[in-house]
């Protein structure tokens, strides 16, 4: 029987049940055996390994936002393993090799498409740079392989090979086992899976100190109130400094804004990632039809998740250097996350100076790729209290030993 | 976009400018004489706060002097 007319649907205004929610949103415990600063893909990744693999569940995240409200998801997604050294090998190829897989362990839909990366050279000397890391990836396991500019339109037809152009594309590096993901489905793919685990993600609950006695942590003194915990695992991104000053812990890391942007959803048109450090852009296209374009950081320290317009403006030139046919496409967004960068352009995963505190930062630009690779290892490494074998060359030690893993290379700014 | 204020031009667009980090960070003055811990010191950690940041700027499109200003790092506000 239809009710009075005032609460009656409109015409047309039947909407779906809200669909379930997929985590509870519990109040903090007066402690945990790990608490978890930061509800990012590597926070969320991080307590559903600590859950899965090693069996520890009394573990809250703490987000002082909302879950992937950091650079989560409002990264690019490009997910490759190719990067020049064996170290970086090692944890990124791991990481890449759980994606294959990872819609099927986490049962919720990620979007993963190993649509493969193009990795543009532009002068001699990329060149040669890329031919060598084509055969460090090969020795390494990683797939790889170099294109000429006529095999580069093959793969992506629209990418402009004509020699006629201020930096003429040379041939290119090819990933085809590279793709991308939908950055919030696998967060909350993550989350619902932790959260079904018994981990506790608390949100709205910023990490305003770390309580610490005789030389070790003892809980965290967040805006609801201090915490207990056995062991803390930061996982806080750009605000990894912030948070570490308050123990009194000095990080080799420079917060910058990188800024990203997509266009109206457009036809297919771009079948591949394509990213080009020299002329300095990377662009893809999303499943719905956006195409998404990054380029390098705001070179000031930043914490404000704005850049400055002149850095959209370069990226966007050297777009339509590289694709001609995108002259007629809008921009529809624009946004900022604050990465976290170190003087290698490789990450700090491990130890810190304090016990029962683990350290997983300074993923800077490229850190999307490696979330189910930096869960695993990271959660080992709180649960054992030493790294795993895959994140003991990202130790803080290297800055006093020298052992650097440059990826400045393969890196650059555009990860 | 910033205007940033250079002692001699006055206030210029940011894309005039080059970043140079932390002010106040001075060479070592017997580097031999440094432990291993301190020459990474120097090298590679800078302070990165969220909030006033006194820090070096070149205005390299323009004058191309070196100087120093407090900025904050999370409204780009020039403090000083
Ligand atoms: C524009 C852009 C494009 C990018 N493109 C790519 C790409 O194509 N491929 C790639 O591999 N990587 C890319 N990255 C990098 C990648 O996004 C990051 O390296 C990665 O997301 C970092 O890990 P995270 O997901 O845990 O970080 P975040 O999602 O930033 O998580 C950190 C969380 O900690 C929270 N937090 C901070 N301080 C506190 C506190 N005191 N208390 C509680 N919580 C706190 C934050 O709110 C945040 O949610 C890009 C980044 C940006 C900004
Ligand atoms: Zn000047």
């Amino acid at each position: 029987m239809a009710g009075p007319v005032g609460t009656r649907p409109a015409p047309g205004g039947d909407l779906p049940e809200h669909p379930d929610r997929l985590w509870r949103n519990p109040e903090p415990k007066a402690s945990y055996d790990v608490i978890v600063v930061g509800g990012g893909g590597h926070g969320l990744a991080t307590a559903y390994y600590l859950a899965k693999n090693h069996g520890i569940t009394n573990v809250a995240v703490l987000e002082r936002g909302w879950l992937a409200g950091g650079n989560m998801a409002r990264n690019t997604t490009i997910i490759r393993s190719n990067y020049l050294w064996d170290e970086s090998a090692g944890i990124y190829e791991h990481s890449l090799k759980l994606w294959e897989s990872l819609e099927q362990e986490l049962d919720y839909p990620i979007l993963f498409s190993q649509r493969g990366v193009l990795n543009l050279a532009h002068s001699l000397q990329d060149v040669r740079d890329s031919v060598r890391r084509v055969h460090a990836n090969r020795l390494n396991g990683v797939d790889a392989e170099w294109l000429t500019p006529a095999q580069v339109r093959e793969v992506c037809p629209i990418v402009n090979i004509s020699p006629d152009v201020r930096y003429p594309v040379h041939g290119a590096t090819y990933q085809p086992r590279a793709g991308i993901a939908k950055h919030d489905y696998v967060a909350w793919g993550y989350a619902r899976a932790a959260d079904a685990l018994g981990v506790d993600l608390i949100q709205h609950c910023e990490v305003q100190g770390l309580q610490i006695s005789n030389g070790r942590v003892t809980g965290v003194h967040t805006d609801l109130g201090t915490i207990g915990a056995g062991k803390v695992a930061l996982s806080a991104a750009g605000h990894t400094s912030v948070v570490a000053a308050g123990a009194g812990i000095d990080l080799p890391l420079q917060s910058h804004p990188l800024q990203a942007l997509v266009s109206e959803l457009l036809e297919p048109v771009h079948p591949t990632v394509v990213m080009s450090n020299a002329v300095h852009v990377y662009v893809s296209q999303a499943h719905k039809g956006e195409l998404v374009m990054g380029a390098g950081i705001d070179t000031w320290n930043g914490y404000g998740q704005r850049g400055a317009f002149h850095i959209i403006e370069r990226q966007m030139s050297a777009a339509l250097e590289l694709f001609p046919v995108f002259a007629r496409a809008h921009v529809l967004r624009t946004w900022g996350g604050i990465v976290d960068v170190t003087p290698d352009a490789s990450p700090i995963v491990g130890l810190a100076p304090v016990e029962n505190l683990y350290l997983n930062c300074g993923w800077g630009t490229g850190g999307f790729k490696a979330t189910p690779g930096v869960g695993w290892c990271y959660a080992h490494t709180v649960a054992h209290g030493e790294p795993h074998p895959l994140n003991a060359p990202f130790s803080l030690e290297r800055f006093v030993t020298g052992a650097l893993v440059d990826e400045h290379g393969a890196a650059a700014v555009a990860h | 976009m910033m205007l940033i204020p250079c002692p001699w031009c006055g206030p210029r667009d940011e894309s005039e400018f080059h970043y140079g980090g932390q002010a106040g960070v001075a060479y070592p003055a017997d580097p031999a004489a440094l432990s291993d811990e301190e020459w990474a010191k120097y090298l590679f950690f800078r302070d990165n706060p969220k909030g006033p940041f006194r820090e070096r700027w070149s205005h390299s499109a323009g004058c191309r002097r070196w100087f120093s200003l407090v900025r904050d790092t999370v409204t780009n506000e020039v403090l000083s």
